[in-house]
């Protein structure tokens, strides 16, 4: 029996779903008795254990960050349920929800959109402990250089006084990362925390959360386009296409052998920095639909090389087809 | 003789706290048919290099030095209307950055690419429109959509639009920068791969512009890595990724993740790329270098060929 299913979750995801309303005109809006909706995340099941890195992987509109912000509920949930331990997430009320946050933390994508350009670096860190009363005076600055200094920004003092825009991209995502150690979560989801950043300076990025993982025993959803940035830092990873977890797996083994059709075009188009490297691109019809009205059955048919009449009809679920592989696909299961 | 040389170039943005040295003193060839990488981090300088090829910077934007010899012409001699009327786009063209977004959304796409023709050939309408749908097919869309507009396109199609755009003349030398960075990876494999059909198609010369090290591995024949408006190394691409000899080259390479291979740790370099208003004295990359010695900080290392074909920048290893 392998590890995961030992272990009990420290995050439960089950079906969850968050609808967008599609913005109408008036007239359109009298003539047509429904909305329209785009199906951002439709139906999206996962457990994440205790101190395991599970990235969430997929192409640009797939409805990855859609999925982090829902589970923290950054955005509120068209439907589903999210177990942090023992608590529904989704059920809480505001007070509740915010006690909770302190638990749950997340590391934004662009550290120069995320960190207020007026606020110094100390404000930034400080915010957090600030808004929960969790400490102030002494404290609080003891708590913040503490943070820094984990963050690797060091000296720590020197960074007090200091406001975003004197900072280098690495240095503001590390800043992100301060603010959302400085409470002690134990969840974070990071949200391509290093797709902004400098080629040089993301292996240490990466170096750094993986050493705070392990100091702090943090759990992380990793969110992120990059299936090789995945395999370092990750433990299982679950592939998204529009809407829905098509294959979810330990990385190493769904990179070997991905069983789901989309994950194995995914992967055969990854560039290697190797120029040895033989490969051979698997290619897709067309471009990924928009999730306004996702296509019958299996959202993928329309591009799968391999689709069979059945795919048009009935949608695939993801099933465990062996120990610790999901996938979601009529020709594997 | 090579296709294009650059000899010595130096571009420099000048502004009211003094010139910023983008491109300062490179020089290499590009082969008829090659694949050529310049690969770097932002604000390295590959961009302007680029641009300076085709003579399109931005107003403060000034070649200060140096030669480019196209054809065995130095075009940095030739007024702007010979080089216009003879070699822009004629002869050299360029995928620009972001270039998905760069059509008139109000114009259909065919025309807009018609129109590029039509102002370099004496040509009809109808025979501009007739190249568009071969270059449409060559490029692989359904050549009925010439009188598509930019929105009914997905990002992927205008991509190879301005592919199409950037073979309308005829190029020999087709400039590419960062032309898959916007796309998602499956859109980014076949765009990769019709590039390198083209290049065996029609000969064709290619800079490829881009911060992606696997992208460059992928496709090109040989690669020069840029840091801090210079050249630190430049070699056939299978000399850079397996015996990278300039620390900085190899820094870059083990501080980005693979599918393949063993799982190793990998290193950041540590400090970031120099404020090119003020570059540090000496190798410009001595403040992040572990080798770094005094004479590093002191006196700038010259870019010479250490084996055949393999040039580099670096004290430590000339």
């Amino acid at each position: 029996m392998r590890w995961w299913a030992v272990l009990k979750p420290l995050v439960r995801v089950i079906d969850l779903r968050k609808w967008f309303p599609v913005r109408m005109g008036f007239l359109a809006s009298l003539l047509r008795k429904e909305p329209i909706w785009v199906k951002a995340v439709d139906g999206v099941t996962f457990d994440i254990y205790k101190g395991e890195v599970l990235c969430l992987v997929g192409e640009s509109g797939c409805g990855k960050t859609t999925t982090g912000r829902t589970i923290l509920r950054l955005i509120e949930p068209t439907g589903g349920q999210v177990f942090f331990k023992d608590v529904n997430v989704f059920e809480l009320d505001k007070e509740e929800l915010r006690k909770l946050r302190q638990k749950m933390q997340m590391i934004f994508q662009d550290p120069y959109e995320s960190l207020n350009p007026r606020m110094t670096v100390f404000d930034i860190v400080a915010e957090p402990l600030r808004v929960h009363g969790l400490a102030e005076g002494e404290e609080l600055t003891d708590r913040v250089i503490r943070a820094l200094e984990n963050a690797e920004l060091k000296p720590p003092e020197a960074f007090l006084t200091r406001y975003p825009h004197e900072l280098s991209g690495g240095q503001r995502q590390r800043v992100g990362i301060a603010r959302a150690l400085v409470l002690n979560p134990e969840f974070i989801v990071a949200d391509e925390p290093v797709s902004m950043i400098d080629v040089s300076l993301r292996a240490g990025i990466l170096n750094l959360m993986m050493d705070l993982k392990e100091r702090f025993g943090l759990t992380y959803l990793f969110i992120t386009h990059d299936i090789a940035q995945a395999r370092y830092i990750g433990d299982r990873m679950a592939v998204m296409y529009l809407g829905k977890i098509v294959e979810l797996g330990p990385i190493e083994d769904v990179i070997k052998e991905p069983l789901h059709p989309y994950t194995k075009a995914l992967i055969s188009n990854v560039p290697v920095p190797d120029p040895d490297a033989k490969r051979q691109r698997i290619y897709l019809r067309g471009e990924v639909p928009t999730p306004i009205n996702p296509p019958p059955g299996c959202r993928f048919h329309p591009r799968c090389p391999w689709a069979k009449p059945i795919c048009r009809e009935k949608e695939p679920q993801l099933v465990e087809i062996r120990p610790g592989r999901l996938v979601a696909c009529h020709l594997v299961a | 003789m090579p296709l294009l040389e650059v000899e010595d170039l130096r571009t420099y943005y000048i502004t009211r706290a003094g010139p910023v040295r983008a491109v300062d003193g490179i020089s290499f060839f590009v082969e008829k048919g090659e694949v050529f990488g310049l690969a770097g981090e932002s604000g390295c300088g590959k961009t302007t290099a680029g641009l300076s090829i085709l003579r399109l910077l931005p107003r403060y934007g000034k070649i200060v030095d140096g030669k480019i010899i196209f054809d065995g012409v130095n075009i940095l001699e030739l007024s702007e209307h010979e080089f216009r009327r003879r070699y822009r786009w004629k002869r050299i063209s360029m995928v620009f950055q972001g270039a998905m977004n760069a059509l008139n959304p109000v114009f259909r796409v065919g025309d807009q690419i018609a129109e590029a023709i039509m102002l370099h050939e004496n040509v009809t309408k109808e025979e501009a429109m007739e190249r568009v749908r071969e270059l449409f097919e060559k490029v692989g869309i359904e050549p009925s959509r010439v009188t598509n507009y930019p929105h009914e396109f997905s990002g992927g199609m205008k991509q190879r639009a301005m592919i199409a755009l950037a073979l309308a003349c005829n190029p020999e030398l087709v400039i590419a920068d960062e032309p898959t960075t916007a796309l998602d990876v499956v859109i980014q494999g076949q765009i990769l791969d019709l590039m390198k059909k083209l290049r065996d198609e029609f000969n064709l010369s290619v800079i490829l512009i881009t911060h992606d090290l696997s992208v460059i591995a992928e496709m090109c024949d040989r690669v020069a890595i840029m840091y801090a408006g210079k050249l630190v190394e430049c070699a056939d691409v299978r000399t850079v990724f397996k015996e990278p000899a300039h620390p900085y080259t190899q820094g870059l390479i083990s501080a980005i993740p693979s599918i393949t291979g063993p799982k190793t740790k990998l290193r950041s370099i540590p400090g970031v790329p120099p404020d090119l208003l003020n570059p540090p004295k000496g190798c410009r990359f001595h403040p992040r270098c572990p080798y770094a010695t005094s004479r590093c900080r002191e006196e700038e290392p010259a870019y010479v060929e250490i084996s055949s074909g393999h040039w580099v920048a670096c004290h430590a290893v000339t």
